[in-house]
C-alpha cells in the first residue's frame, strides 16, 4: 500500500512540527509501514482516507501517528560496545573528576526505557564498588506513550529476549505472569519524563554522560546542530556524549573531542579557554 | 567456527542450523543431550552449543551439567533455547553452567544479538 506524495508531505510536516524529526522524501516506506497498522485499527481501508482524518484534526489519531513515527526499535544493551565502554571507561572517568559525587546519565530519546534501564543496571553493579557515590538515570522521550511505558518498567517475554544478558534478567527483574518487571532498586535509579530534544526545558539536570543514539539521523542539519548544542548546555565539561554507531560524525565542533574507545565513538565536552564552554 | 544444535525437534534443528549457517557457523546437530555428549566425546569442539531443555533420553539441563563437569569442554559456550520461561528455571540453568538463555519463540535477530553479546560474532 503506497502513500500519495501530498499525503506523505502532510504527514512529514505534521511530524516535523510536533517532534522536529525530519522525514525527507525517500522515507515513504517507513511512513507507510508505520501508518498501515494504525489505519487498520482506525477502521479505514486506505491511507488516503486515514490521512484525511489527520487533516481534519483528529487529535487522538495525530498523537498515535507521532508515536508510531518517532519510536525506534529498542533493545537492551543495544550494540553492546557503548555499554561496555560506559561501564569500563566513561563511568570511572567522570567519577574521578566529579566534584559532587552525584552522577547523572541522560538517556535522550529513551523510547520504552530499555537503554535507560540498561544503564541503571550497570550503575547498580558499579555503585557498591564505589562507596560515597550517588547516581541516577534520566530518560526523556517525545512520545508520552513511550514515557508511560518506560516508567512502568514492565516488559513482555519477546522484549526481554532482545539483547538482555540473562544474568541481568534474573538479577534485576521479577517475573509476574508472562511479563517481566524491573525490581524497585532499578526503577528507583531511573526516571522518565516527556522532552523535546530541540527545546530543552529550563531546569534540565546537568549531566555527566549523555546517550543520544540513533536519533540524530532523523533530524535536519539545523535541528541536529540545535540538539547537539542543547546537549552541550547540560553536559558538564569533561562529560561524554555517546552517539549511535551510524552517527560517527568526524567532528561536532570545537567544543568536542572525538574519542574512539574500543568499538565505540564518544565525544567529550571540552572546556574552551576563555570560558567558552 | 562450529556450533552444536541440540534439540529433539527436527524442525527446530533445521531452523537453527539455517540461521547459524547464515552467520558462518559449521553446524553439528544432536537430537538430545546424550547424542550431544557423544558428539563432544567423538571430538567435536563447537564454540557454542544451542540447547533445548525438554528432550527424551537426556534433557538439556543434564547435558549442561555433564558438559560443565568435563574440563575438556569448558570452552564451549552454552546457550539454552527453550520454551521453559519460569524465572526459577532460568536461574537453575545459569547455576548449572549455561551462559545465555533464549525463550522460544525467538527471531533470527534474537539469536544473533545473543551471539554478538557473547563475543562469538561481529556484525
Amino acid at each position: 500500500m503506497s502513500i500519495a506524495t501530498t499525503d506523505f508531505t502532510f504527514v512529514a510536516d505534521l511530524v516535523r512540527q510536533r517532534s522536529a524529526i525530519d522525514l525527507q522524501p525517500g522515507k515513504e516506506y517507513l511512513v507507510e509501514s508505520r501508518l498501515v497498522p494504525l489505519m487498520r485499527i482506525s477502521g479505514e481501508s486506505d491511507l488516503g482516507a486515514f490521512v484525511s482524518r489527520l487533516r481534519r484534526g483528529d487529535t487522538k489519531l495525530i498523537d498515535s501517528v507521532i508515536d508510531a513515527l518517532t519510536t525506534n526499535e529498542t533493545l537492551w544493551f543495544r550494540d553492546t560496545a557503548p555499554f561496555d565502554v560506559f561501564a569500563k571507561q566513561l563511568l570511572p572517568d567522570v567519577a574521578k573528576s566529579s566534584m559532587t559525587k552525584k552522577l547523572t546519565v541522560w538517556s535522550a530519546a529513551c523510547s520504552s526505557g530499555q537503554e535507560g534501564y540498561s544503564l541503571a543496571m550497570l550503575l547498580l553493579d558499579w555503585l557498591p564498588r564505589n562507596p560515597g557515590f550517588d547516581a541516577k538515570v534520566v530518560g526523556t522521550d517525545i512520545s508520552h506513550k513511550m514515557v508511560e511505558r518506560a516508567s512502568a518498567g514492565k516488559y513482555t517475554q519477546l522484549e526481554i529476549n532482545r539483547g538482555l544478558r540473562v544474568p541481568y534478567l534474573v538479577k534485576y527483574f521479577d517475573q509476574i505472569g508472562r511479563d517481566w518487571v524491573l525490581k524497585k532498586e532499578v526503577r528507583d535509579l531511573a526516571s522518565f519524563r516527556w522532552g523535546n530534544l530541540s527545546q530543552l526545558p529550563v531546569g534540565h539536570p546537568q549531566c555527566d554522560i549523555i546517550f543520544l543514539r540513533n536519533v540524530l539521523i532523523y533530524f535536519d542539519p539545523p535541528t541536529k546542530k540545535k540538539v547537539i548544542e542543547n546537549c552541550r548546555s547540560v553536559l558538564r565539561p569533561g562529560g561524554y556524549l555517546v552517539l549511535g554507531g551510524a552517527e560517527t560524525a568526524p567532528s561536532l565542533g570545537p567544543h568536542w573531542k572525538r574519542l574512539e574507545v574500543d568499538r565505540a565513538v564518544v565525544f567529550q565536552h571540552q572546556l574552551m579557554q576563555g570560558g567558552g564552554a | 567456527m562450529q556450533a552444536l544444535v541440540v534439540d529433539d525437534s527436527r524442525v527446530m534443528r533445521t531452523i537453527l542450523t539455517k540461521l547459524l549457517t547464515n552467520l558462518n557457523f559449521d553446524v553439528v546437530q544432536a537430537g538430545d543431550g546424550a547424542e550431544a555428549l557423544a558428539a563432544l566425546d567423538a571430538g567435536a569442539r563447537p564454540e557454542v552449543a544451542l540447547v533445548d531443555w525438554n528432550m527424551p533420553v537426556m534433557d538439556g539441563l543434564t547435558f549442561i551439567k555433564k558438559c560443565r563437569q568435563n574440563p575438556e569442554y569448558r570452552d564451549v559456550v552454552l546457550m539454552m533455547v527453550t520454551t521453559e520461561s519460569e524465572q526459577a528455571n532460568i536461574v537453575r540453568a545459569l547455576a548449572a553452567g549455561a551462559h545465555e538463555y533464549v525463550i522460544k519463540p525467538f527471531t533470527d535477530e534474537v539469536i544473533a544479538e545473543k551471539l554478538e553479546m557473547l563475543g562469538l560474532i561481529e556484525r
